[in-house]
């Protein structure tokens, strides 16, 4: 078994989808991580120290400042030649990336790997995660999985840091596909991918000035910052906080959800949390059937209610 | 300019699937079938652009045998100008990568200058099928869009990312998958029923395209997803933070 991990990375960081994704090719075998990037060095050195990753390969080229599936597919194709396994972060980026490459190399493409059974047969849910399916991989092609990265605990850092070289695929890069801009709510408070504590608003908060109440709570937490799709909708929060089938697939271990009624496209992004604490005001929602701890009420009175007493317990 | 839409005949958004009794599969018999709302997001795009006189024509395709006829009619009824259906009998199930191939075949028959699909379809929720016909084509793609602009040879297109939103630019011919903001559909009214019974609806055998089926992934297994138990309720705040503060949380 040989393992090619794409890495996923910003800003000169590795994303933690990446550590992720190391604990489901950990399974497998050994891992290849590659780093694609104008300045790979930062990110590979992250990679290199983490657990199972024998090798990081990096691909430099100014184009990949900004990662676009168009320029990287053609290479990511040419260097999964010789291994038995390409995975990538089931995030947007490797949902975008990685079905690109498998086409370009004549491969079906595993998404959202939530198991590995053995090296060629996986579980992965459909019907927004009603259904499990086991899915098997020919043993004549190359497994292209994407990883559902909530299924994964990150890898940790080991002492020693795997060794890194330079790749150079020949695939030249098209120039039809150009960035623009990305716009980005960047906050201090954490990555709502990572956290481990998110609070979530839905439509029950009324107004994005509502949300206020929300963030409160959470920066009293120290947690992330979600939403319902509803809530996105209707313009409170933006589109990069949606949590469910259609946004992301998140596991920390403290999920409170507020006002959110828990339609099953938002249930199945939060499966894999800790303990899920709901409060609404609606006691037949359906996130009570998931919900480890519920509270009937009205959040425009619980909230403040909760945040003096959480404060309270810390005196 | 000549869009291609297409679609998708999934199990309806709001139907609670079940699997069958002997778990060989997920029960179809007697649930209502729709065009996958993604894939109609896709059309109604395509109708917006045709509106706005930036587009000429807009084809439906869909690869299924004919009770999807119904779904191509839907949207031909929607205001689609005419539809092909790309017919597998015979192939088993048709996979992202197999329809991908189909799709290049339609594409290099009909020569749209944009593809516009859903970017997933909720039944298998792949997210595969519109990267895989763009790279097969050698063309952009412009995946999980949430605004689109065409002018000329260039489409400006914001893509929700997990970062925020991300705006490309991309050379036409081009692939666009659609994400649930781009637009809301609209209703089909009666009368556009009735009209779309004339409309042009083509059955082309996939057999007929000269596509060599990929190697495809065999599913052995279905399962329910393991339960999350409800837990329960507390009366308010205070018994939560208590609560919280047992299980070590706070």
């Amino acid at each position: 078994m040989k393992v090619l991990v794409v890495a996923e990375h910003a800003r000169g960081r590795l994303n933690p989808s990446t550590a992720r994704t190391l604990a489901a090719a950990k399974l497998l075998g050994p891992a290849t991580v590659v780093v694609f990037a104008a300045d790979p060095g930062p990110v590979a050195a992250a990679a290199a120290a983490l657990e199972g990753v024998a090798e990081v390969l990096t691909v430099t080229d100014p184009a990949h400042a900004e990662p676009r599936a168009a320029c990287l597919a053609p290479q990511l194709a040419e260097l999964s030649l010789g291994f038995s396994h390409v995975l990538a972060p089931s995030t947007t980026f490797g949902k975008d990336l990685l079905p690109r490459a498998a086409a370009l190399a004549g491969c079906p493409q595993v998404s959202d790997l939530m198991a590995v059974v053995d090296a060629r047969t996986f579980k992965r849910p459909i019907y927004a995660g009603n259904v499990i399916t086991t899915v098997r991989v020919p043993d004549t092609v190359t497994v292209y999985a994407t990883v559902r990265t909530a299924s994964f605990k990150e890898v940790g850092a080991t002492g020693d840091a795997a060794p890194v070289r330079a790749a150079t695929p020949s695939a030249s890069l098209p120039t039809h596909t150009r960035f623009v801009r990305l716009e980005s709510a960047r906050s201090e408070r954490p990555d709502l991918q990572s956290a481990t504590r998110v609070v979530s608003g839905g439509r029950g908060v009324g107004s994005k000035e509502n949300f206020a109440v929300v963030y409160r709570i959470a920066d009293l937490l120290g947690a992330a910052v979600g939403a319902s799709r509803a809530a996105v909708d209707a313009g409170f929060v933006p589109n990069d906080l949606q949590v469910g089938q259609t946004g992301k697939i998140i596991a920390p271990d403290l999920y409170l959800a507020v006002g959110i009624s828990g339609a099953i496209q938002h249930l199945t992004g939060i499966k894999d949390a800790g303990t899920i604490v709901a409060i609404n005001k609606d006691g037949e929602a359906p996130i009570f059937e998931v919900a480890d701890l519920g509270l009937v009420g009205d959040l425009f009175a619980v909230l403040p209610e909760l945040e003096r007493l959480i404060v309270e317990a810390r005196r | 300019m000549k869009v291609l839409v297409p679609i998708k005949r999934v199990v309806d958004y709001n139907v609670r699937v079940a699997l069958k009794r002997d778990g060989s599969g997920v029960e179809l018999a007697g649930v209502k079938m729709s065009i996958n709302p993604f894939d109609e997001i896709a059309v109604e795009e395509a109708l917006r652009l045709k509106e706005r006189g930036v587009v000429t024509e807009v084809v439906v395709v869909t690869i299924a045998t004919n009770e999807a006829q119904a779904q191509l009619r839907t949207a031909l009824a929607m205001g689609a100008d005419r539809a092909v259906q790309v017919d597998p009998t015979g192939l088993g199930e048709v996979q992202p990568l197999h329809a991908a191939r189909l799709l290049k075949a339609l594409v290099d028959r009909e020569q749209p200058g944009l593809v516009l699909m859903g970017k997933q379809a909720i039944d298998d929720d792949c997210n595969q099928t519109g990267q895989m016909l763009a790279a097969l084509w050698d063309r952009p793609q412009c995946t999980f869009t949430s605004r689109l602009e065409v002018s000329g040879s260039v489409l400006k297109g914001t893509r929700e990312v997990d970062a925020g939103l991300e705006t490309l630019e991309c050379d036409l011919p081009a692939v666009v998958t659609t994400d649930l903001r781009l637009n809301e559909p609209r209703f089909v009214k009666m009368p556009d029923i009735m009209k779309a019974k004339s409309k042009r609806l083509e059955v082309v055998p996939a057999a007929s395209l000269g596509v060599t089926a990929p190697p495809a992934l065999v599913t052995t297994g279905f399962a329910p997803p393991p339960k999350r138990s409800g837990g329960r309720k507390v009366a308010d705040a205070a018994e939560l933070v208590s609560a919280l503060r047992d299980r070590g949380i706070l």
